[in-house]
């Protein structure tokens, strides 16, 4: 469940790296065959291509694996969780909570593709990476999902446990000029 | 380091990998009929190619899917990256494990021989 009380592990903000405010957070994961029952019970289009994110009235279903998606909530609340597992029953697939597991970051700026590439070793060019593109991937040693929310945004996700490794490589290679 | 097309999410580094050993091995059955050999060698034995290898790999950092590569074990060149469900799309792959045959190590391994 979420709980507004946890706070962030992260540092305030610099020009080009901001915490990201509480997000309630959930993973689906269900067969192909059950996409559609499950999209329509939940009221977003899960993306069938590979990479790729949906975002519709303030939530955004993100694809991690052929049949893996997270689903963040930008407007946090404790009972989201709860009400789309009502919504779900019935239908084959599993819905786990897991707000307080990672955290969020946005890099954003002129300078946020570089940042990346100090531990990242995509390719974040926009023809690359364009915008709505998501994955998982490795920053460094720390496994993190990547998600382009513009041409010079991204919205980086990282495990509680890691999000002070990552977020201070990410400061490192900001302060380098 | 190697650069391997993940067949759902496309060319990645090789640290978002798990290497998972030899591919297309088949489990002997039914399991009444399996002598300690042939289950031992379902196992432990692999052939250790020097050459062309068919095996597993994790996208453990990515879509979680396993998938086969087909790859030189000498230069590291990748010459196939195809889905578990898949046959080896290599024109002269007959579906078996491939390599010299005195190494294979028992029945055990399936392939067509």
């Amino acid at each position: 469940m979420f709980d507004p009380d946890v706070t962030s592990p992260l540092d305030d903000g610099s020009p080009a790296i901001t915490p990201v405010g509480p997000v309630s957070r959930a993973i689906i994961r269900c067969r192909a065959s059950d996409i559609d029952l499950v999209s329509n019970r939940i009221d977003i289009a899960l993306p069938r291509a590979a990479c790729r994110s949906v975002q519709d009235s303030g939530l955004s279903a993100l694809w991690l694996g052929p049949d893996e998606w997270l689903i963040l909530n930008a407007t946090p609340a404790d009972s989201w969780v709860s009400e789309l597992s009502a919504r779900l029953d019935g239908a084959l697939c599993s819905l786990v909570d897991v707000s307080h597991r990672q955290v969020a970051l946005s890099v954003h700026g002129p300078r946020a593709e570089d940042i990346l590439a100090t531990g990242c070793a995509l390719d974040h060019s926009i023809a690359a990476f364009p915008v709505g593109m998501c994955t998982r991937t490795m920053f460094a040693k720390a496994e993190i999902v990547l998600w382009r929310t513009g041409a010079a945004n991204f919205h980086l996700e990282v495990w509680r446990s890691f999000a002070r490794y990552v977020e201070a490589l990410l400061r490192e290679a900001e302060s380098e000029r | 380091m190697l650069l391997l097309e993940c067949p759902y999410c496309g060319p990645r580094a090789e640290i978002e990998f798990r290497y998972g050993g030899e591919s297309h091995i088949r489990r002997p059955g039914p399991h009444a009929e399996v002598s300690d050999a042939q289950w031992a060698d379902y196992l432990y034995n692999r052939k250790n190619l020097k050459g062309e290898h068919r095996e597993r790999w994790l996208h453990a950092a990515g879509c979680r899917r396993w998938f086969n590569v087909a790859r030189n074990t000498v230069t590291h060149q990748v010459l196939a990256v195809y889905k578990m469900t898949e046959p080896c799309p290599l024109p002269d792959d007959t579906g078996a494990p491939v390599g010299d045959p005195s190494m294979t190590p028992g029945t055990a391994m399936g392939g067509a021989a």
